[in-house]
């Protein structure tokens, strides 16, 4: 067996996870006003599940982005792609100029995470309810071939909308994909409407314990708690786990948190400079 | 077909030990002999396709060979968005294989025929298509796929089809068509299941004094280009046999081809499944007759064609 070593026990750093979750939200607010592109607050909700993972939970080597024995995250919710892409740079996987590129003709930087083309990015996404599937067989290829690496998926809470959400819940269960963690960003609007308006999600962590998953709510922007239940895959109990993480859409920025235009809307400089003083950033 | 299809991919999950197999809950007891030597490589992945397809990606993409299988409008139709992004999009060597190509399941009704799958699966990019005419056409085209870089449909029919090569095929080529019978005067040109009609057709033109050619035309996509050129220039006519829509199938690459290479046809007729549900009961062989499917009816509209 190829046993990736880590660190399991070490406390994460709650407050410079919390600088760094500021400094995420501000080159996404950048990179959206810039591109004028779609998505702010949905790359806002999930930033603190994207740095407990990339800045503590991850066993990831940005200079070799292909390590077979490298944890695998998923973001499955690729419409939040900002939130991806300046992770990604800020990690040091490309140079973080490449940001000013991002939706600009010719780039590498589209839209949603593309297949192929740029290190880091594990899945193609951007189409709901395929990271999960994609990510089971990451893991039970780490299986087969002795491998230990843990694959995280980040879905979106209008993403549990898809029904093959729910075959790969089940498939996961029964395969007991005890490496495989799924983090649900439970911000309660999808693109048009609240989550719960538009098909029933809740009990949403009772729909996952039911599917056999061993599932537990978390405060999604409590960075510290995120980072300690992150790492502590596999946890024990024989399943996968779901991390049911209540968030707020386009937390971090007063005027956008909980308002669902921002799912579409992008800053004015104006608004940029006033959401930089929010994130205590210059 | 599908026991050949078990046997090679047994054989093969012996030879290397990327490959894995994944079934859409079928084919009871037809992956005994690979469960019993490879237990950890099999998946019954249930009645859950668009999963299996994503599964499938999953492995493919960190370096298992997967084989996904179950009746074609489950692991084509029914996934097709997994096949296009999570397979094709990322290049994933899965081999998906179907079994039940075009009426084989005609009994089955209209849910389980599929005759539309070739036109979805070589639209996307990246993706070969590869429709074997006999059992051992199968094993030459699992052996084949398996090493690829890069993803690959089998189209199978079901169990119990003529077999037509007299043994292994050995220089078994994606993308080189067969020939199964020389002939002077006009060209069939089959995919898939059709081919023991095609001989039979060739066989009845033979009785009438044309000669015909039989070439086993295995792969749609990539298109063997030569023998279209040869074939085009050579026959008074030339014909593509598929059990599958006119629309978007073999013959509409072939037409599609013709035009681009701007090749003039002499005479060109292509048989295959109309634009509409097959829904009234009954066996293959029926579907094929009140299609205008078989061998005798295929001549037929050949010899009709030239005079």
């Amino acid at each position: 067996m190829n046993v990736a070593v880590r660190n399991t026990a070490a406390k994460p750093d709650v407050a410079a996870l919390k600088a760094q979750a500021a400094k995420l939200r501000g080159k996404i607010i950048e990179m959206s006003h810039k591109a004028q592109a779609a998505h702010l607050a949905s790359s806002l909700s999930c930033a603190d599940a994207m740095t407990a993972a990339y800045w503590h939970v991850l066993n990831i080597d940005p200079k070799n982005p292909t390590d077979p024995l490298r944890d695998r995250f998923i973001l499955s919710k690729g419409h939040a792609a900002a939130a991806l892409f300046a992770t990604l740079a800020m990690k040091g996987y490309f140079p973080i100029e490449e940001l000013d590129t991002y939706c600009q003709d010719g780039g590498r930087l589209a839209e949603h995470p593309p297949a192929n083309l740029l290190p880091g990015v594990e899945a193609a996404t951007g189409s709901l309810g395929h990271g999960l599937p994609l990510g089971c067989g990451m893991a039970l290829a780490g299986r087969i071939k002795g491998e230990n690496y843990r694959v995280f998926a980040l879905l979106s809470d209008g993403e549990n909308n898809e029904g093959s959400v729910w075959e790969a819940a089940m498939f996961a269960a029964a395969q007991k994909l005890e490496n495989v963690c799924v983090v649900v960003d439970y911000n309660k609007w999808q693109a048009t409407a609240r989550s719960n308006e538009t098909l029933m999600l809740a009990p949403l962590r009772d729909k996952w314990a039911a599917f056999g998953w061993d599932a537990h709510e978390i405060d999604g922007h409590d960075v510290g708690a995120l980072a300690e239940a992150m790492q502590n895959i596999p946890n024990g109990s024989g399943k996968p786990v779901a991390l049911i993480a209540h968030t707020v859409k386009g937390k971090g920025v007063s005027f956008m948190e909980d308002d669902n235009n921002w799912h579409y809307r992008a800053p004015t400089a104006e608004e940029v400079v006033k959401s930089f003083k929010e994130l205590g950033l210059s | 077909m599908r026991n050949a299809f078990a046997d090679e991919l047994t054989k093969l999950g012996n030879e290397d030990s990327r490959v894995v197999m994944l079934s859409g809950d079928i084919g009871n007891r037809l992956f005994d002999k690979f469960k019993d030597k490879h237990p950890s490589r099999f998946f019954n992945c249930g009645v859950a396709e668009a999963n299996m397809m994503g599964v499938a990606a999953g492995m493919a993409m960190n370096g298992l060979r997967p084989v996904a299988y179950t009746i074609t409008p489950f692991v084509t139709t029914r996934c097709l968005e997994q096949i296009r992004t999570d397979v094709c999009y990322h290049e994933a060597p899965v081999t998906i294989v179907a079994v039940g190509a075009g009426l084989a399941y005609s009994g089955l009704g209209p849910t389980h025929h599929a005759c539309e799958d070739i036109s979805f699966l070589r639209s996307i990019p990246n993706m070969v298509v590869i429709c074997p005419g006999d059992a051992f056409e199968v094993r030459g085209a699992l052996r084949a796929a398996m090493q690829q870089d890069r993803p690959v449909y089998i189209r199978m029919g079901k169990k119990g089809e003529p077999v037509v090569h007299k043994g292994p095929i050995v220089d078994f080529k994606i993308g080189k068509a067969i020939t199964i019978e020389e002939g002077s005067d006009v060209c069939l040109l089959s995919t898939g299941n059709m081919l023991p009609e095609a001989i039979e057709a060739a066989h009845r033109l033979k009785e009438k004094g044309i000669s015909a050619e039989v070439v086993s035309f295995h792969t749609v996509k990539p298109l063997d280009e030569d023998k279209l050129k040869q074939a085009f220039s050579r026959f008074k006519l030339v014909a593509t046999i598929e059990e599958h829509s006119l629309i978007g199938g073999f013959g509409a690459a072939v037409s599609e081809w013709l035009v681009d290479s701007e090749t003039q046809a002499k005479k060109f007729l292509r048989f295959g499944t109309p634009d509409a549900f097959f829904k009234k009961s009954g066996e293959q062989e029926y579907a094929r007759e009140v299609l205008g499917l078989t061998g005798h009816q295929i001549a037929d509209k050949i010899i009709h064609a030239l005079s």
